[in-house]
């Protein structure tokens, strides 16, 4: 780690740093404590704003306008230059977040998109000579390889989804596919493996384990690196920390680092207080009430079918423990549901030491926390699964009947619908919250136990509420009477 | 090799049985008839000669530590379930295997050690106990495809929706030679309902999860379930190389070959509506619906209904008369709803998944996990696969020994591919 001296004025370096470091190793420079963790606090708004924008699904084109604007709110500064306080606060979130395998594929995912969307506004130079510092050892396909498959690279290039690349990209393309006729447009062979996200997305042609990869798709390998160099950047710095520095600076720099990855993250609901205990009786009373549509859902098909797969064990089991329920209980409520169709044994046999599992009981015994909703948006449910956000995964005709089954409907249900068109998965939940407790919720829904909670709370305070006015009519009865 | 141990079963076989007299077991499944499966037909060399990739033999690039940090596990008896095996010869291999009699036996990653001694190295978050290698695997279940097959649900299988199966493993098979340039690739039946696929070469082995994750989202087409409206969405002015490819190959003529009359997919109304249902187009929908609530019957022609009917789809759509923008690709994407293989994603994204082995028998249909010779997969059929009595059967008959021809002994097959890539790997 880089030599932080405490309270010092001067920031300094004498080394040339190009406009988008890689961070490719701590540089010596000096920063103030103070300055320590403000850094860190701007950088992570940034990230947390990119955070949003992914689970919200907006469109590249979005998100590069987003980018830019974070980092010109947050990331400009006086007495430093931008790129010190750019490359202290990366190295810093380092520390914060290099400890837990969840808290690392954040940092990492996060990075990642930062650094993609921050590369693709670089001038051409400047992404030339950022990829040099990649060394990427790629060769230019030759004409003859170039000829023998003009088709399909062609094909590849209409084929590929416009409304998922960024406005730049489109252009490129457009005039690469004139180009193409010419045959004159350069394509890097590359090993299927270095492009992941390309072969995913099928924007490539491959061929015998080779990706030709246009220009401007290059992208994607310098991301690919680069996320590959974080990621292993990550454990070996968790390393550090756990082996020496967080005990060298547990007066100093330690509980800075602590609180700063909690402060942002919200609570993960994985230690549910006392008071939310919950029986397997109350479960189907709160169903109704209090679950959000996404366990709603899951928790409707398990009573009808007595059986869910993986995906949906997982997202409900986990939801209910955050909710209060009992290791004992889920057993019980599990084992109740799924004897109907596999019968006690089986369960017994193939069931229950999922569920332990998911307790912490088993295995390595991770205490596994209750899915966020940005993890169940990104979530992929295929066939025969009922799990995922219902606002981004159901088709419109099937979401308006669930919705209306929940009261929603009118001029409600055209404001969530809309929401929903413009993917604002998260936005359509809360309105949903909002018209079926007809209160307002101006935090606006992040997690499935966030709903959860505050829909008791809301009731808990109805019921006081109702109990309250009962009480005042009675009085007010009584005087009428007494009155008369 | 093989020949020796080949006679060395027909001997044991007229030792210990009476060869003149035809037993005839009874059906099904039970530990003593897999006790004598294991201890006379289970490849055990073999399964060791393939899980070594060379790595067996004597000269200095050998790694001798890497069989032994493969890791299998069983499901005994009981359902007990024990994980994190490990063997250091072929020997090893074997005798525990005939020792414990396992139902089914998996086969999990190559660790970065000894997974027996995996607690001396996973010390807090530093784990250097981890997955280093294993084979690209894919699994297809025919149960994923309940909701366009009519002939049989869940559990069963019949040879009217095994073409799907056969679908999947032309369209993979060749999409993982072709595009992405695999060769050394064994396809098993699983026993019940469905294949599995081991991709075996060594650059396959090296996948990192990243990687793999990205090779099932390139063969991802379907996506959804019965809550989503439409599953299979094909956008854009062109199709990917790759789909067009599976299309005009395989599925195109799948589809209107097999499936269509096979499973008479437009000859009800209940099962018109719901290729309806994938067609945006109130009009052409209405026009269809009418003429065929008419015409129940083709009244002429010979041809079968749903051959005609569709026909007739095809024509609406394509015939350039309606111009909806949904409209450009919906017959191919009615053609992919019906046949394109449907992944269980889940199992190829991770190294540390556990498949069956090959050559395990279903503890529920008694039959033998065998390999499918991805060229001769149309043949493949699935309710004459060898069963753990017929196997047995034929033992006591004395002779496993010409009955190649047939196919009912096909460890044959399985040492050709064995051989054939082994020696390449």
């Amino acid at each position: 780690m880089e030599i932080i001296h405490p309270k010092k004025t001067t920031l300094s370096s004498s080394e040339l740093i190009p406009t988008l470091p890689l961070y490719k190793s701590a540089p010596p420079l000096e920063v103030r404590l103070d300055d320590f963790e403000l850094f860190a606090i701007d950088r992570l708004r940034v990230l947390k704003g990119i955070s949003d924008g992914l689970s919200r699904g907006k469109k590249p084109d979005e998100m590069q306008k987003l980018v830019d604007e974070l980092w010109r709110a947050n990331m400009r500064h006086q007495n430093a230059s931008e790129v010190t306080k750019d490359i202290i606060s990366h190295f810093v979130l380092r520390l914060v977040y290099c400890r837990t395998d969840e808290l690392r594929k954040w940092f990492l995912t996060m990075e990642t998109t930062l650094f993609r969307y921050r590369f693709k506004l670089e001038t051409l130079d400047a992404q030339r000579a950022l990829m040099s510092e990649f060394e990427l050892p790629y060769k230019a396909a030759s004409n003859a390889e170039r000829e023998n498959v003009k088709d399909k690279l062609i094909q590849v290039a209409r084929s590929i989804d416009h409304s998922k690349l960024t406005a730049a990209d489109t252009i490129y393309f457009k005039v690469s596919y004139s180009a193409l006729m010419d045959v004159k447009i350069i394509y890097m062979k590359v090993p299927f493996e270095e492009v992941p996200e390309l072969v995913a997305g099928r924007r490539v042609f491959i061929h015998k384990g080779y990706a030709y990869v246009a220009m401007n798709q290059v992208v994607s390998l310098v991301v690919t690196q680069f996320r590959s160099h974080l990621s292993k950047a990550l454990v070996l710095t968790n390393r550090k920390w756990t082996s020496t520095i967080r005990e060298q600076e547990k007066d100093r720099l330690t509980p800075i680092v602590e609180a700063l990855s909690t402060s942002y993250l919200g609570p993960d609901y994985s230690q549910p207080k006392e008071f939310a205990e919950i029986s397997v009786t109350d479960i189907n009373k709160v169903a109704n009430s209090s679950f959000p549509l996404c366990m709603r859902h899951l928790f409707e098909k398990l009573k009808e079918d007595h059986h869910l797969k993986h995906g949906g064990r997982m997202q409900l089991g986990l939801f209910l423990k955050g909710v209060g329920l009992k290791l004992e209980d889920a057993l019980a409520f599990w084992k109740a549901e799924f004897s109907h169709k596999v019968g006690a044994e089986r369960f017994d046999k193939e069931y229950a030491y999922g569920i332990r599992h998911n307790y912490g009981k088993e295995g390595k015994r991770t205490d596994y926390t209750p899915y966020s909703c940005q993890k169940i948006i990104l979530s992929t449910p295929g066939a025969g699964d009922h799990h995922g956000c219902p606002y981004r995964h159901f088709s419109e005709e099937n979401l308006r009947a669930a919705l209306s089954k929940m009261g929603v409907g009118g001029r409600s249900m055209e404001d969530v619908m809309e929401k929903v068109r413009n993917r604002h998965y998260q936005l359509a939940c809360t309105l949903t919250f909002e018209v079926v407790h007809g209160t307002s919720c101006d935090a606006g829904i992040n997690h499935p136990n966030q709903y959860f909670t505050d829909s008791q709370n809301i009731l808990k305070l109805k019921l006081q509420v109702g109990n309250a006015l009962d009480v005042a009519v009675a009085l007010l009865r009584s005087d009428i009477l007494l009155a008369i | 090799p093989w020949s020796k141990s080949h006679q060395e079963i027909s001997n044991k076989g007229g030792d210990n049985m009476d060869v003149n007299q035809r037993v005839l077991l009874p059906e099904g499944f039970n530990p003593s008839y897999l006790k004598l499966y294991y201890g006379k037909l289970f490849p055990h060399a073999e399964i060791f000669k393939w899980m070594s990739y060379g790595n067996d033999g004597k000269h200095p690039a050998c790694d001798q530590s890497y069989f032994g940090r493969r890791e299998f596990s069983y499901t005994l008896e009981n359902d007990i379930y024990i994980r994190f095996q490990s063997f250091n010869s072929a020997a090893q291999l074997e005798s525990s295997i005939k020792n414990k009699c396992p139902f089914k036996i998996d086969i999990g990653p190559v660790y970065s050690v000894d997974p027996a001694k995996r607690h001396a190295y996973a010390q807090g978050s530093d784990n250097v106990f981890t997955p280093v290698e294993r084979e690209l695997v894919f699994d297809i279940d025919m149960s994923d495809y309940d909701d366009v097959r009519y002939c049989c649900s869940g559990a069963d299988v019949c040879l009217e929706c095994w073409p799907l199966m056969t679908i999947a493993i032309k369209v993979i098979d060749t999409t993982l030679r072709d595009d992405f340039g695999f060769n050394h690739i064994l396809w098993v039946y699983s026993g019940r309902r469905g294949v599995h696929c081991w991709v075996c070469d060594g650059r396959a082995r090296r996948l990192s999860n990243e990687q793999r994750a990205a090779i099932t989202e390139y063969f991802r087409v379907y996506k959804g379930n019965e809550n989503s409206h439409k599953k299979v969405s094909l956008t854009g002015p062109a199709l990917h190389p790759f789909l067009v490819r599976s299309y005009t190959e395989v599925l195109n003529s799948f589809f209107e070959e097999k499936l269509l009359p096979g499973q008479k997919l437009l000859a009800t109304e209940e099962r018109f509506e719901k290729i309806l249902q994938l067609i945006p187009d109130d009009a052409v929908t209405a026009e269809l619906r009418g003429k065929w609530l008419e015409n129940r019957r083709s009244s002429i022609s010979r041809e079968d209904i749903n051959v005609s009917r569709w026909q007739q789809l095809k024509h609406s759509l394509q015939s350039g008369k309606t111009k909806g923008h949904g409209l450009r690709r919906c017959v191919e994407e009615i053609v992919f709803s019906y046949t394109y293989p449907r992944l269980d994603l889940e199992v190829s994204k991770h190294m540390n998944h556990l498949l069956k082995a090959p050559f395990c028998v279903h503890p529920k249909t008694g039959r033998v996990c065998v390999p499918i010779d991805p060229n001769k997969c149309e043949e493949f059929d699935p309710t004459t696969v060898p069963t753990l009595s017929t196997l047995l059967e034929e033992l006591n008959m004395g002779g496993l020994s010409e009955d190649i021809e047939n196919g009912t002994f096909v460890l044959t097959l399985f040492y050709t591919i064995v051989y054939l890539f082994v020696d390449k790997l």
